[in-house]
């Protein structure tokens, strides 16, 4: 691609010719503002905080739309665009419900960010009439507070443009306009698949999950309770955010030693459990290959996409695994073979999940979700609520030694690990799939399946495995799921087993991750950073790396569950699906 | 949060749904479709509630919120059906200075409306609208062709009571 050489605050720079000013400005080493850009799905220069001057040109320019051209010469810090983008910030709190201190966002808002750096000294300056809007605190795992929302439109461009689910969008127009799902119907009662993706991509505390601290707090409190919390593989690789580590920091041993000091009885690992799916799935594969069962099989891990395939593409529900997912087998196994091992009426046991994703919290209250008599999980927390919790317990989190899982269900395998990521619980189940049918044993790098790593939205591959060419995709983010899905039922594209997490990226991605401004998402690969941290967990710092050598699934089936696919196994690991249609 | 449906039942026929069908297969190819087809929706029933534009959004594969984000930005597009009598009430500059704020917000609460929407009996429909071109008279409001002028909040129980019973 050729270059282009322009001016940038005086300076010369030479960027791609199809840059914009924003990203032109950025090579150069100048930050400019944005409230309402997100690279790749809301360009559309809305919210004026990126103005800049072009000499020549006859008004201030949106840098992120705006392209460059050989020669041009761009000013983005004079005194008029200061005083114009203090101005902008003035008339969207006209409008903003201002209760910062106990605002879910306080501290990590963007808009307080950049009212403070443009020297914003009177949130009043426009005062005067004001929207008031109900929160709708319909769903299970988030609340929406229009009171809140700037109409930025991140939330509406992520729902379309990256989910393909678009249950929320702009209404009416001028001083009405604001946020709402169709006909103002509760978001409970769309076909909002419960991802999350909105909230990691609102600037401000318009979106936020729906906070389970307190419950958790209470049943730690709870002399009567035995506690027992799990974590999911995407969970480590980025709580350290939270507390100021890098993006793609390890925080394992900190994040086991900080839940242990909250108070939990036992501090488990959802390696484990994503082990037990391995062998459930990948049971359920070679079964449904063997005797004709529907095909592609396609992964249920991911709550997210679990609903909306139930939402949007009933005709693909009996393509849904009927494993549970890794989650709902922890809490299943828990209440069931821990519970009789260490004598512990299930009823007692209060189980809580750590998740990066908001749609567990919907996943938790599905139909068939309780093995024991009683629900597998009591209480989803996000990653973001894990931290509050940690802060609030007043645990200096970096200063933490760095502690193991209890043992038994704290011992996962590499496979297990890499579930966190796009394309590992397909990598992970090509693993046991491979040894299983084919006899042979596995080694070094024929365990990588590398064809199905990466962040690309939409990956495919086929392996030899014994006589069978096994054709796999794996996809992540809705759209993609919907352009794979809609090939496969015209007939245009023919796989064995699909992959599919609703997040782009896969869970290390989730709804329920730390909250990095825009800032860093639009300049940084945020997914490729944290899955790292996983494939290096799983190269480097585990014993085993199949999930059928995991010796505590192997117990766990030796002296429970019989074989994968049993009828004890079915009972406890594996539940059913509606056909939910469209609102 | 209330859904922003229709107080009346909707009463669509298979005839009108035909119809629309019909305008949808026209329009489905082209780019823009949308307005075209709400444009023709409305025409065909009065108005756009739910059902309606769930046909919409179904026949041009489009997220039935984009559907009703655009019902709703654009004034002339009624979630409403209107009613047997339709009263409108200047809002224009000369009828508001006069007081029409005054009687459209009556009106408000005595049918228990807002502006757009119609009584669950379907006598009454109510909407603002800009100048009427009567301003000498203002403040003005019409029940479908009748003109009324001149109107203070104290007249609105005898207007009303000549379309009642």
């Amino acid at each position: 691609m050729e270059n282009v050489t322009l001016k940038i605050n005086g300076m010369s720079v030479s960027v791609p010719q199809n840059s914009t000013v924003l990203e032109a400005a950025r090579i150069a080493g100048i930050n400019i503002p944005t409230l309402c850009y997100l690279k790749g799905y809301n360009e559309i220069g809305a919210c004026r905080m990126c103005l800049v001057e072009i000499k020549g040109a006859r008004s201030f320019a949106a840098a992120c739309v705006q392209p460059v051209g050989e020669g041009m010469e761009v000013f983005t810090n004079t005194p008029a665009l200061i005083k114009s983008r203090k101005n902008t910030l003035e008339l969207l709190l006209s409008t903003h419900d201002r209760k910062c201190l106990s605002c879910s966002r306080s501290g990590d808002c963007e808009l307080q960010r950049l009212s403070r750096e443009y020297g914003v000294e009177d949130e009043h300056r426009f005062d005067g009439e004001m929207n008031h809007y109900e929160p709708d605190a319909s769903a299970a795992h988030m609340v929406r507070d229009n009171n809140k929302c700037i109409l930025c439109r991140r939330c509406t461009a992520v729902c379309a443009n990256m989910q393909g689910v678009s249950v929320i969008g702009v209404t009416e127009r001028g001083f009405q306009a604001h946020v709402a799902s169709p006909f103002e119907m509760d978001l409970a009662d769309t076909s909002c698949v419960s991802c999350g993706q909105c909230i990691v991509a609102c600037p401000t505390g318009a979106l936020y999950e729906k906070d389970a601290t307190a419950e958790v707090f209470a049943a730690i409190n709870d002399p009567s309770k035995h506690v027992v919390v799990q974590t999911a593989p995407a969970v480590r690789a980025a709580i350290g955010e939270e507390f100021g580590l890098p993006i793609g920091t390890n925080a394992k041993g900190k994040m086991v030693a900080a839940l242990r000091r909250l108070g939990f009885d036992k501090v488990f690992d959802t390696d484990f459990s994503a082990d037990l799916t391995i062998m459930e799935e990948a049971n359920e594969f070679i079964e449904r290959v063997k005797n004709g069962g529907k095909l592609p099989m396609i992964t249920s891990c991911s709550p997210g996409w679990v609903k909306f395939c139930e939402h949007y593409y009933g005709d693909f529900i009996e393509n849904l695994s009927t494993c549970k997912s890794p989650q709902q087998m922890f809490g299943a196994i828990v209440k069931t073979y821990y519970a009789e091992k260490n004598n512990i009426d299930p009823k007692d046991i209060f189980v809580v999940s750590v998740m990066p994703c908001t749609a567990k919290k919907f996943e938790r209250g599905r139909e068939d979700q309780s093995a024991a008599g009683v629900p597998d999980i009591d209480a989803v927390l996000t990653t973001r609520e894990l931290a509050r919790m940690i802060k609030k317990a007043g645990l200096l989190f970096t200063s933490l030694p760095d502690e193991d899982f209890d043992l038994p269900l704290g011992i996962g395998s590499g496979a297990g690990a890499i579930f966190g990521a796009t394309g590992g619980v397909m990598e992970a189940a090509l693993r046991t799939a491979v040894e299983t049918l084919t006899d042979t044993k596995l080694e070094g790098k024929a365990l990588d399946f590398v064809d199905v790593r990466g962040t690309k939205g939409i990956k495919e591959a086929s392996y030899q495995v014994g006589d069978l060419n096994v054709k796999v995709a794996v996809v992540s983010g809705l759209i993609n799921a919907r352009k794979l899905l809609e090939d496969v039922r015209a007939g245009k594209a023919d796989y064995h087993f699909i992959e599919v997490m609703a997040c782009p990226g896969g869970c290390v991605n989730g709804g329920g991750q730390p909250i990095q401004p825009a800032s860093v998402r639009n300049n940084t690969d945020i997914q490729a950073l944290r899955a790292s941290v996983l494939y290096d967990e799983d190269l480097t710092k585990l014993e085993y790396r199949k999930s059928h050598e995991n010796p505590v699934i192997k117990e766990l089936y030796e002296t429970y569950l019989e074989k994968p696919g049993s009828h004890k196994a079915h009972g406890i690991l594996h539940t059913s699906y509606v056909n939910r249609g469209l609102y | 949060m209330a859904k922003a449906t229709g107080n009346l039942p909707f009463s669509g026929t298979p005839e009108q749904e035909a119809e629309l069908r019909k305008v949808i297969a026209e329009h489905k190819d082209e780019k823009g479709a949308l307005m075209p087809v709400l444009h023709k929706a409305q025409e065909i029933y009065g108005y756009l509630p739910i059902e309606v534009q769930t046909i919409i959004a179904e026949g041009l594969s489009v997220p039935l919120q984009e559907v009703y984000g655009v019902a709703t930005f654009y004034s002339q597009f009624s979630l409403y059906p209107k009613g047997k009598y339709k009263i409108s009430v200047c809002l224009g500059t000369a009828c508001y200075v006069k007081g029409a704020g005054d009687v459209f917000d009556k009106l408000c609460k005595k049918l228990g409306l807002q502006s757009g929407q119609c009584t669950p009996d379907g006598r009454f429909s109510l909407d603002a609208c800009r100048c009427i071109g009567a301003c000498g008279l203002a403040p003005v409001l019409t029940v479908n062709d009748e003109v009324y002028g001149k109107v203070t909040v104290d007249d609105i129980d005898t207007i009303l009571a000549k379309y009642t019973g």
